[in-house]
């Protein structure tokens, strides 16, 4: 049994009286597609933040792909991909310049940036948009060469914050085809998403209410735990609970 | 270094894509060079003056010739006296001269005779000045009376001391020559602290910084990326104004360019660090924009480019020792105008290094990479 790609034990995080992440424990198997659900404001992004090594944590303990979050976030930031709610690619730079200048400083040398770059223009049908602004493409291709460009490096773990907000099914199940295709070359996946479809092509889903997991396990044993047809429904009993 | 070689790239190919970059590199200082340095004069010409006569005889008419002839005034009305008030008041006469009643009587009977000199002091260096010449004309007027009525020839009149001027450095007190250096100054110092500033907060304005962030890009790779080009713009540019001041200024150049390039290196590190540790502290571009603004216009204005220091209060003095416009302002014109070389500058470049270093620090030290 290889160790898990992420373990967390009791990790916590205040702003101030307000605590975001409130003591939260759980471990993400290497190669798993594991959700990470929540309402706004449920603390997901802290969570996710603090796992990046965005975020300091207030007290509790994680480690990221073996490293521990607190010392050796630089050795954490080699072999994790991220994919943040805002679009982060540079507007301004064209495809490939975007392709370029990420590859260049996760260390590519130049002829795996040109393979890489031919390789992901052509996965993702673009070549011939490869020198156009990224300012001029749709949103849904923007965000699929986000993720393209997010595990340029090979990371073993890649984070999605939200990353098919605001795109149209077709392209999101596009997109989860790139995710599934990471996967099964033993990439982690850990995505969080507000679409319960996108929920049930998690291998393992979290959904946390206010700070805290108050659900963690299969999209299908949740569903029979909570007595609900869709996961529409386990949310919405979670979420409800609170209130 | 590979990584900081990816960022430069990225940082020129964006700045020349900008399309406001190249007007900002190449217009702006050629604007600024050329409305400043004419429009930034402190020779005063043509002050508009209004004559009271109530003399009107020979001798005022003389005196009235010789303040007119003299360049320095411009005859706007010869009127009574509340016609002159009135234009004293409105702004358009900048001084008046009243000439009394029975002035060529007094003058010849007495041997003595009195004239008013009104002057505007709004503007209050103005109003120096213009005193300043109308005295200095009267008092030549004054002195030619005595000559002619003593009979005496200008040389053996009663003893007196003549003064010879020759102004060093400026013979022609061309006042260009003395603006221009410090304009360049001003213009070097926009770019390091403007554009360097609001390049980082850029990155945080549209969310790529997060990007970075998560990414194995060292900290001092990152700023030394972000700073580098505009360290290289802002020393192109200085290089560019000095063209154009040497064409069209005929700027001299007494000393060695090569000292105020040297100084400029350094000063600029000072100036990319204010911009960066501005940068730490705003979220967005307009915030770093202002407050980049609020320190820049206190330096620009006591840093001795329009206002010498020299004339300002002891705790003012005392506050520009504490800013780098005013070395670099104090240099380039020490250089340009004086010929200045290490031995003059030294004192100031080890200052300024101690500012780049100290600034840079803070500035470092103040940058996260974490949120």
């Amino acid at each position: 049994m290889t160790q898990p790609a992420i373990t967390t034990h009791a990790l916590t995080r205040r702003f101030g009286d307000f605590i975001a992440t409130n003591a939260i424990t759980f471990e993400v198997a290497q190669g798993e597609i594991f959700g990470f659900l929540g309402a706004n404001g449920a603390g997901k992004t802290t969570a996710m933040r603090m796992l990046c090594g965005l975020l300091k944590p207030s007290s509790g303990e994680a480690r990221v792909a073996g490293f521990d979050i607190y010392t050796q976030t630089e050795k954490i930031k080699q072999r994790i991909g991220y994919m943040s709610q805002k679009f982060s690619l540079y507007e301004d730079l064209t495809v490939k310049e975007n392709i370029r200048f990420y590859g260049g400083i996760y260390g590519l040398s130049h002829r795996q940036i040109r393979e890489k770059t031919g390789a992901l223009l052509g996965k993702l049908d673009m070549e011939k948009e490869a020198n156009m602004l990224v300012s001029a493409l749709p949103l849904g291709w923007k965000q699929k060469l986000s993720f393209s460009i997010a595990v340029i490096h090979d990371p073993s773990i890649v984070f999605l914050d939200e990353p098919t907000g605001g795109v149209d099914p077709i392209t999101r199940r596009q997109f989860w085809d790139l995710i599934y295709e990471s996967a099964d070359k033993g990439v982690t996946i850990f995505v969080t998403t507000h679409y319960m479809d996108e929920a049930e092509y998690c291998n393992r889903i979290s959904i946390m209410v206010d700070g805290k997991i108050r659900a963690l396990d299969t999209p299908s044993a949740l569903k029979q735990q909570f007595g609900a047809a869709t996961m529409n429904d386990v949310f919405l009993q979670l979420a409800r609970a609170k209130s | 270094m590979r990584t900081i070689f990816f960022i430069l790239q990225k940082e020129f190919l964006q700045i020349f894509r900008n399309k406001s970059m190249l007007p900002i590199i190449f217009v702006v200082p050629v604007v600024q060079l050329l409305v400043l340095a004419f429009a930034a004069n402190y020779e005063i010409r043509n002050l508009s003056i209004d004559i009271v006569d109530h003399d009107g005889g020979n001798w005022s008419q003389q005196l009235k010739g010789k303040l007119l002839s003299s360049g320095y005034f411009q005859l706007y009305a010869q009127t009574g006296d509340n016609a002159a008030f009135e234009d004293l008041e409105t702004n358009k006469a900048d001084l008046i001269l009243t000439i009394p009643p029975h002035f060529e009587r007094d003058l010849v009977r007495d041997g003595e005779a009195k004239v008013q000199l009104l002057v505007n002091a709004i503007n209050g260096s103005k109003a120096g000045l213009a005193a300043g010449y109308a005295q200095s004309i009267i008092g030549d007027f004054n002195r030619r009376i005595r000559l002619d009525w003593l009979a005496l020839d200008e040389d053996d009149a009663p003893s007196h001391f003549d003064m010879s001027f020759r102004y060093w450095f400026n013979p022609r007190l061309n006042y260009k020559h003395f603006m221009v250096p410090g304009i360049l100054v001003v213009l070097v110092t926009l770019i390091g602290a403007f554009l360097s500033g609001m390049n980082i907060v850029k990155e945080k304005e549209i969310g790529t910084i997060e990007q970075l962030n998560v990414t194995p890009i060292r900290k001092h790779h990152f700023i030394i990326g972000k700073l580098l080009p505009f360290w290289i713009i802002a020393l192109f540019e200085l290089a560019f104004g000095l063209v154009v001041g040497k064409l069209v200024f005929n700027l001299p150049f007494e000393g060695s360019i090569g000292w105020v390039f040297l100084f400029a290196a350094v000063y600029l590190v000072v100036m990319l660090g204010l911009g960066l540790l501005i940068s730490t502290f705003t979220e967005t571009q307009q915030q770093s924009m202002f407050v980049t603004w609020f320190f820049l216009i206190i330096c620009i204005l006591m840093s001795g480019l329009f206002t010498p220091i020299e004339s300002m209060p002891e705790w003012a003095q005392r506050i520009t020792q504490f800013n780098p416009v005013a070395y670099f302002v104090k240099v380039m014109r020490m250089v340009m105008l004086k010929g200045s070389g290490w031995e003059d500058i030294r004192m100031d470049l080890g200052i300024m290094v101690v500012f780049a270093v100290g600034l840079n620090a803070v500035a470092i030290w103040n940058y996260r990479k974490t949120v």
